[in-house]
């Protein structure tokens, strides 16, 4: 039976973390390197980059960043953030990243899924969809809709249409946003991730609003996510990432516990 | 100086890494000259086993590997490496490179547990449990997990061959132990240290003590 994975995100901006990291002793670390292998070593299952660096010069040092997480750490990490083209892929995996996310850049271009696929296997691609609750409509049937920038820019796709789009184009995998509950710490979108997890074949992974280990419980049983993408909440030093998993176990999820 | 098969299947830099790490010398090559000098063989990848024989085929190392085999060389399969040793895979109807007897099969396409439909590919951390006193597989605690990704599994002609088992559905196998050469369906290189501990031992095996 497969274990569900608690997979911290860290946001990179220039090579070093937008936020710092505190573990105990509230060090803070700016190092994304030295705080992947903290989590690590704390039982992360996978690790999640986003880049959110502008500038050409900022995505060198990225690629800097990717190889040197490799050296470090055993585990699988992806990295995501402005990926719009297959050489970009192709940078990030032979740096040594096991997957890649793309987002914006496959609502422009979803040729870069099948391509990137194709290149790599479906297991390198991340689809990263960001998502906003909208009435339900003939453009918007499940009443959820595809946003893009940062959830400046609505799109007109339906979620749960370009989810199952995005499998059928070869996306080994969905990271699924809600926009709505990102940021608030008050739980993840348990009916959006209901919705897309059980209407398509591949894992999907629920992002935004995980504040509390209940939120994790909720979101991997009744929001049937395969994994849960956490920021914050291991961040500031709120929970370990073994803290987390103690919990699932006493409540029947199943989780890795050795590592 | 450890080998490892480079076949166009996939980034294999990333069991370059976890070696270089252990601080084993290694090499990703496809020149069958450093391949029959080599101690060990790697023979990892992932991809789709149809291009990968094609591959193996038109480059000349499908001989290559089974001449190391033949020599006794230790030699490890990771993933496809692992199911592309078999004779056959369903992936594609391909006739594969026939070391070990037995087939690769596809998981059912209505896997079940516990009422709930199963995800294919097999993709995340999962139990394997190892049967038998392999060097190889010696030092791993009971009921440590490894990072799978993979739609298809080998099943050896012989169930005596079966290293280690794993469950998704149905019990399948995740390791393959067969003379001088041990072969596994989850990617060592990426689960941890207990994968790590795997490539470890594998690098101090001597190719012989199978079952």
């Amino acid at each position: 039976m497969l274990s569900k994975r608690i997979i911290p995100c860290l946001d990179v901006r220039d090579g070093k973390l937008t936020k710092g990291v505190r573990f105990k002793g509230n060090i803070d670390i700016g190092d994304p390197v030295e705080a992947a292998k903290t989590y690590y070593e704390q039982g992360a299952d996978e690790i999640v980059f986003y880049d959110i660096t502008a500038s050409a010069e900022g995505r060198g040092i990225m690629i800097d960043v990717v190889r040197r997480v490799a050296e470090t750490i055993f585990i699988p990490f992806s990295v995501g953030g402005g990926i719009r083209t297959v050489e970009q892929v192709r940078a990030v995996i032979l740096a040594g990243a096991e997957k890649v996310s793309v987002n914006s850049g496959a609502v422009e271009n979803p040729r870069i899924i099948n391509e990137g696929a194709r290149a790599f296997g479906s297991q390198c691609i991340v689809l990263g969809m960001d998502v906003k609750k909208v009435d339900r409509s003939a453009k918007t049937p499940s009443g959820y809709e595809i946003v893009i920038q940062g959830g400046r820019k609505y799109t007109g796709i339906d979620a749960l249409r370009w989810a199952k789009e995005v499998e059928n184009l070869g996306a080994g995998e969905i990271c699924l946003n809600s926009i709505d509950a990102d940021g608030t710490l008050d739980g993840y979108e348990l009916e959006l991730t209901h919705l897309i997890s059980t209407n398509v074949k591949i894992p999907v992974i629920a992002s935004g609003g995980a504040g509390k280990a209940e939120h994790l419980l909720d979101v991997l049983t009744q929001g049937a996510a395969d994994a849960a993408l956490i920021a914050s909440i291991v961040h500031f030093g709120t929970y370990t990432i073994g803290g987390l998993k103690e919990y699932l176990k006493g409540r029947g999820v199943k989780v890795r516990r050795q590592w | 100086m450890i080998a490892i098969i480079d076949y166009r299947a996939g980034n294999l830099t990333s069991v370059a890494r976890a070696l270089q790490h252990l601080g084993e010398p290694c090499e990703v090559t496809a020149d069958p000259n450093k391949i029959g000098t080599a101690h060990r063989v790697i023979f990892p990848g992932v991809g789709a086993a149809g291009e990968a024989m094609g591959n193996l085929r038109a480059s000349g190392l499908d001989v290559c590997i089974q001449k190391a085999f033949e020599a006794g060389k230790p030699i490890l399969g990771i993933c496809l490496g692992t199911q592309v040793i078999f004779d056959h895979s369903e992936e594609g109807d391909t006739a594969c490179l026939g070391i070990v007897p037995g087939r690769v099969r596809r998981f059912p396409g209505e896997l079940r547990e516990n009422g709930k439909p199963l995800k294919i590919p097999h993709m995340g951390w999962n139990r394997v449990d190892f049967v038998g006193d392999h060097p190889v597989f010696r030092g791993l605690p009971q009921g440590s997990e490894f990072y799978f990704v993979h739609s298809y599994y080998p099943s050896p002609a012989d169930e005596r061959l079966v290293a280690g088992w794993s469950d998704y559905g149905i019990r399948f196998c995740a390791a393959v132990a067969y003379r001088n050469l041990v072969a596994v369906q989850f990617h060592a290189e990426k689960s941890g240290r207990f994968g790590l501990q795997i490539l470890k031992n594998f690098c101090s095996w001597e190719g012989r003590d199978a079952q």
